[in-house]
């Protein structure tokens, strides 16, 4: 007979495991795009190789911490022992979960600015300046989702559940960690995307870089809209107190109201992503268009997001309803 | 905890919703997206046209969005008519 201690030992362990493992997809894939633009840049524009390789280093930095809270919240798995109850077998899965697919969008996100912007200074060395502070407030943006995952993480490791019944509580930790931490990948990338094309823009006319910036945010926050959804999912899930039940669908439809909103943040996150990098790349190109351009990026923002919608009433539903 | 059978296929019938909407919901998320990218790039190469370009972008997001119409639909079936 195998205590409860051991049995959350072990799912702490197994749940570090996937914090990490799942968490360096993002970042390492993110850097090593930017590290192959820089190497291009280079290979065009050898004279400016300091710049480029500085570019390369700060945007591979911030990039990089997405995975460096997915080690954080390892550790705090390795490192701390939960106390032998029930419901932290289902506490550290939660947090493994959320902290290691929440890292893998917000890594290759942070990436594309990274590398546009190496490639950018290449083409207009004078730029150098401002692409560093376009890429910074892009790629910030683009951490946004992973943020919000180890806020999820933080709080299910350093909340008492000891006193909620386990059934179906169980179930709505887990749906707590799968709603964040899925939602998370898609914003995570689409941010990325428009952060993209808005390095790009500033290097091809420096002059019109206010305005691509400001497209280029606007565009971002819409991005990050469905990483909220579930974010406002995971803390409905966490505090709301269930009452106790006997029956398996109770604590099946919360979990399922959880991977529900997961997975429909993705669509929307990467779309809204695509259309708004196309809008910020044809405003450095015409910025007469502005007005239009804005229009359109939101008009069809907003059609995209309709399926993020559909998921989040759905989850509601089946956390209110049943 | 004795599970019944009727309690199991509730079970089954919400995760299969939650499945349904979620993985629904993907397909025309990013296919609405890169048709909002592509109406933005004609716009960019010729304003004039806006209005067309925006009213053609819209009937093809339209119809892109009736397989998410369909997850909907499927799962409040699971959730309020098959059990």
């Amino acid at each position: 007979m195998i205590d409860i201690q051991t049995w959350v030992n072990a799912s702490s362990f197994a749940s570090a495991g996937i914090a990490i493992g799942f968490g360096a997809i993002g970042a390492a894939v993110g850097e090593g795009y930017a590290a192959s633009q820089a190497a291009v840049a280079i290979g065009r524009q050898p004279d400016q190789s300091g710049d480029i390789l500085k570019l390369m280093l700060v945007g591979q930095a911030v990039a990089e911490s997405a995975s460096i809270f997915a080690l954080v919240v390892a550790m705090l798995l390795l490192f701390t022992q939960q106390p032998p109850h029930l419901i932290n077998v289902s506490v550290c899965l939660a947090a493994g979960i959320c902290m290691g697919f929440g890292a893998m969008g917000s890594g290759i996100g942070s990436g594309f600015p990274a590398a546009a912007a190496c490639v950018g200074t290449a083409r207009q060395p004078a730029a150098g300046g401002r692409l560093m502070t376009n890429m910074l407030v892009g790629s910030a943006v683009c951490q946004t989702p992973a943020i919000f995952s180890l806020v999820i993480a933080f709080i299910l490791l350093f909340t008492d559940f000891s006193d909620r019944p386990l059934s179906p509580t169980w179930a709505a930790i887990l749906g707590a960690g799968i709603s964040t931490g899925l939602a998370a990948i898609g914003p995570g990338i689409g941010g990325g995307l428009v952060a993209k094309a808005s390095c790009e823009g500033v290097a091809r006319h420096p002059a019109n870089a206010a305005p691509v910036t400001n497209l280029m945010l606007l565009g971002q926050a819409v991005t990050q809209t469905t990483a909220i959804y579930g974010l406002l999912i995971s803390f409905i899930l966490i505090f709301r107190v269930f009452p106790e039940t006997e029956t398996l669908s109770r604590p099946m439809a919360l979990l399922a109201s959880g991977i529900c909103m997961g997975l429909g943040a993705f669509g929307p996150g990467v779309g809204e992503g695509f259309a708004g990098m196309a809008a910020v790349d044809w405003l450095s190109r015409n910025i007469r268009a502005a007005g239009e351009l804005t229009r359109t990026m939101l008009v069809g923002q907003a059609v995209a997001e309709s399926t993020g919608i559909y998921s989040l009433v759905i989850a509601l539903i089946m956390i209110f309803v049943f | 905890m004795a599970i019944e059978g009727a309690d199991l296929v509730k079970a089954a019938a919400f995760l299969g919703a939650g499945i349904a909407m979620g993985l629904g919901a993907i397909g025309p998320g990013v296919g609405e997206g890169i048709t909002a990218s592509k109406a933005c790039e004609a716009i960019g190469r010729n304003p004039a046209e806006a209005g067309l370009i925006t009213r053609t972008m819209l009937v093809g997001q339209a119809v892109a969005e009736s397989t998410g119409i369909y997850s909907l639909v499927i799962a409040l079936l699971l959730m309020f008519v098959v059990v």
